[in-house]
């Protein structure tokens, strides 16, 4: 007998593992003793103390955003921890002190470190729940005057470039999620990129949740000077719990004058089980600056995981000339859902944004684009062009279109198509008349019509990509 | 040796009885042509041989080089080298035809228990194939089928039977839709693959292809059944006379007359 396609969706979450290790907690539930703590364990200066409190003060009474289409009981966040840290990470210098169970969830997530560092050529800083563990390549990169460290960090070294640009494209005040993060975001990355330079390798993070009932609230922030260039990879994954775990991180990026930024994201949460229990939150707030004139910032996220994924990574186009990109293959099944797509704020002349989107719903999963383009009165010959195509794969699954557009300048040129379809049963036999299985049919019918997005990707992240398409796509078949 | 043998093979698709008990056999070496007026069941035959899922076989045996070719997942027959060249070839956006047949030959390859391919040598192959069936590199790099014509989709089938080389190819009017010259450049790389131990069942409507794949065997199906079964010259017969002797009463009368 055939096998349904919806059948062949049943993921296998092969990143659920627990890392047994001790771990300094602060008490659960949120305070303003739990925001001065964290402070604290951070040895951080009195200006960010200040944000943070006046952060915790306006989030107290902010009312949660509701309009995605999503829902989700509400969230008790006093049932949770916001601190959490292995303890023997006290700043390893080199990968030799890092704990070695440490390095081994490193390992069964696919990422060796050593092997990173002797081969690909790429720089991982690894966060660990809330402390970063190992940075690699900070020598080589150094040379070149990048700047790649952890954000406490950074807040150490650099604290007049932090002060400068954190919060500057986030505000506390932007929604609630982005609010708590400013006030209890515990660690995360820092990059900059100097004036002329091109960054020498692909940066790329991996994050991690592993603490039971913590949340995770990492901040990133990226400042690409004039003339610059850097390639950015953030991956996550998080281990198999039953309860909902929280994750709102925060991500900013600055591109000034001839400055380009590309930003990908592989995220592989975990999704909750096949009945919808547990799985994380995913309530990001991704947003870059195009300060400077012809400055770029292009957005790819690969969104396969999270119980809930509530992500827009947007553009704000202010320097004349300037391009905004999203690309975004977005994939659900079971009871997953997410309400992702973006913002291309159109303030500069002559600016240009493109969004292509491919949402994959499968399972009884809901899956929603919902993207903002805005022209203002000044953006003289601003361009978009959008492309949201679905992709259905049995019945009881949802896919859907919310594109809004503000006009305000007339000689703006707006395009956009959409489509929705289902994987026929004539591909699927015609990839296993040739000899292909019914999952690895079903995988190369998925990752071809996710081909424009996933070419975006970095090319050894691409690979993996789509790999984990594929796995996502992994089912109970024989 | 016998490649595949057909026994009584009866199958239904959308709850209609189509095929009607089919005898066939062929053995290595040979090439069979099927011929028959439109409907009556030539794509469903070749189908249920692939074993599509929506075409019941409902009463029947079909062996297959010595296993039960019906117990087998469609891809399991193209593993045992099964091949389909589909009458309206599948469009698959976005996989290139490169990336779709290596895909294939690993996974077949793989089912075997044989090694994979290296990237190195599967390009070289299919450069080699490419060449000889006069195809576009550039074309290999679009997506499966999108937005190939009509003739450039059969020419692809060409190709990928040629790089599976299968034991039993079956060609499901691949003549139709291309021109004469591409015809005979198609028809070339059938004879290419003709060998002691290989077999085709070459299904068409028109003897212009017979002309360039001689066939030993030439059979009549109509109304789910094979009505008659000759040497090359009932191909031209059927060309002259058309099928009017197998279809309605006359059919009925003349009853089974296949091998
Ligand atoms: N899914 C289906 N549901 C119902 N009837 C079908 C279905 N598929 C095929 N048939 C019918 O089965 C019969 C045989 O079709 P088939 O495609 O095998 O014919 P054919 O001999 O290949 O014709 P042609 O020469 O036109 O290609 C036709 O009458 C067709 O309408
Ligand atoms: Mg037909």
């Amino acid at each position: 007998m055939p096998i349904a396609p919806e059948t062949l969706l049943d993921k296998k979450y092969e990143a659920g593992f627990v890392t047994e290790i001790e771990s300094d907690r602060a008490p659960k539930g949120l305070s303003e003793d739990i925001v001065r703590l964290i402070s604290a364990k951070k040895d951080e200066p009195e200006w960010l103390l200040a944000q943070r409190l006046k952060a915790y003060k306006h989030w107290l009474d902010m009312p949660e955003p509701r309009w995605a289409k999503v829902s989700f009981p509400p969230i008790d966040y006093q049932d949770a921890y916001y601190y959490a840290a292995p303890k023997t990470a006290t700043k390893p210098k080199s990968l030799d002190e890092v704990d070695p169970k440490l390095l081994e969830t490193y390992k069964k997530l696919g990422i060796p470190l050593r092997e990173q560092e002797m081969l690909a050529g790429v720089a991982v800083d690894a966060v660990f729940d809330s402390v970063s563990v190992a940075t690699t390549f900070r020598e080589k990169l150094a040379d070149a005057g990048v700047i790649f460290c952890s954000i406490s960090e950074a807040v150490r070294k650099y604290p007049e470039l932090v002060q400068k640009y954190l919060g500057s494209v986030v505000p506390y005040t932007d929604n609630k999620h982005a609010c708590l993060n400013a006030a209890v975001f515990t660690d995360g990355t820092f990059v900059y990129i100097p004036e002329g330079v091109r960054c020498p390798m692909e940066l790329s993070t991996y994050f991690r949740i592993n603490e039971a009932k913590t949340g995770q609230f990492e901040r990133t922030l990226i400042v690409a000077e004039k003339g610059s260039y850097v390639s950015y990879l953030e991956g996550c994954t998080a281990p198999m719990r039953d309860e909902n775990q929280l994750h709102a991180a925060v991500v900013e990026l600055i591109a000034m004058e001839d400055a380009e930024i590309k930003y990908s994201t592989v995220q592989n949460w975990y999704p909750g089980d096949e009945n919808g229990k547990g799985g994380i939150y995913n309530f990001v707030t991704k947003r870059g600056i195009c300060k400077g004139a012809r400055s770029k910032i292009s957005w790819t996220q690969v969104e396969t995981g999270s119980a809930i994924t509530w992500k827009y990574p947007s553009c704000i186009l202010q320097g004349d000339d300037s391009v905004g990109e999203f690309y975004s293959v977005a994939l659900t099944n079971n009871y997953q859902q997410a309400d992702t797509g973006t913002k291309m704020i159109h303030i500069g002349k002559n600016t240009k944004s493109r969004i292509i989107s491919k949402g994959i719903s499968a399972g009884h999963s809901n899956n929603t684009y919902r993207g903002l383009v805005r022209i203002s009165g000044r953006a003289e010959n601003a361009r978009n062009f959008t492309q949201c195509d679905s992709l259905l794969i049995g019945h009881e699954c949802g896919a859907h279109t919310v594109p809004y557009i503000e006009n305000k300048n007339m000689s703006a040129m707006l395009e956009h198509e959409a489509s929705t379809s289902k994987i026929g049963e004539d591909q699927l036999f015609y990839c296993r008349q040739r000899g292909i299985g019914e999952e690895g049919a079903v995988a190369l019918i998925v990752n071809g019509f996710c081909r424009e997005v996933l070419q975006q990707m970095p090319m050894e992240f691409a690979v993996e990509a789509q790999k984990l398409v594929a796995i996502s796509l992994e089912g109970a078949v024989g | 040796m016998t490649m595949l043998k057909i026994e009584n093979l009866h199958a239904e698709v959308g709850g209609r009885e189509v095929l009607k008990g089919i005898n066939l056999t062929v053995k290595a070496g040979e090439v069979h042509a099927v011929m028959g007026p439109n409907g009556s069941g030539k794509s469903t035959l070749s189908y249920v041989l692939a074993g599509r899922p929506g075409y019941e076989v409902t009463k029947g045996k079909v062996t297959f080089l010595g296993q039960d070719l019906l117990a087998l997942a469609p891809e399991g027959r193209a593993a045992a080298g099964m091949f389909l060249a589909f009458q309206y070839p599948v469009e698959i956006p976005g996989v290139s035809t490169t990336m779709f047949l290596k895909t294939a030959l690993n996974a077949v390859r793989k089912a075997r228990g044989e090694k994979e391919f290296s990237p190195v040598d599967f390009l070289k192959l299919q450069k080699e194939k490419m060449a000889q069936l006069g195809m576009d590199a550039e074309m290999l790099k679009r997506g499966v089928n999108v937005g190939f014509s009509g003739g450039e989709k059969k020419r692809n089938e060409a190709l990928q039977m040629a790089m599976l080389a299968p034991k039993l190819a079956i060609l499901d009017e691949t003549d139709s839709g291309l021109d004469i010259d591409a015809l005979k450049v198609v028809a070339e790389g059938v004879n290419a693959l003709r060998s002691k131990d290989r077999a085709f069942l070459v299904i068409t409507h028109y003897q212009r292809l017979l002309k360039h794949i001689k066939p030993d065997i030439v059979h009549v199906l109509a109304d789910g059944k094979i009505r008659k079964t000759g040497g090359p010259e009932l191909a031209l017969e059927l060309e002259d006379k058309g099928y009017a002797e197998y279809t309605g009463d006359a059919a009925l009368r003349a009853g089974d007359k296949s091998i």
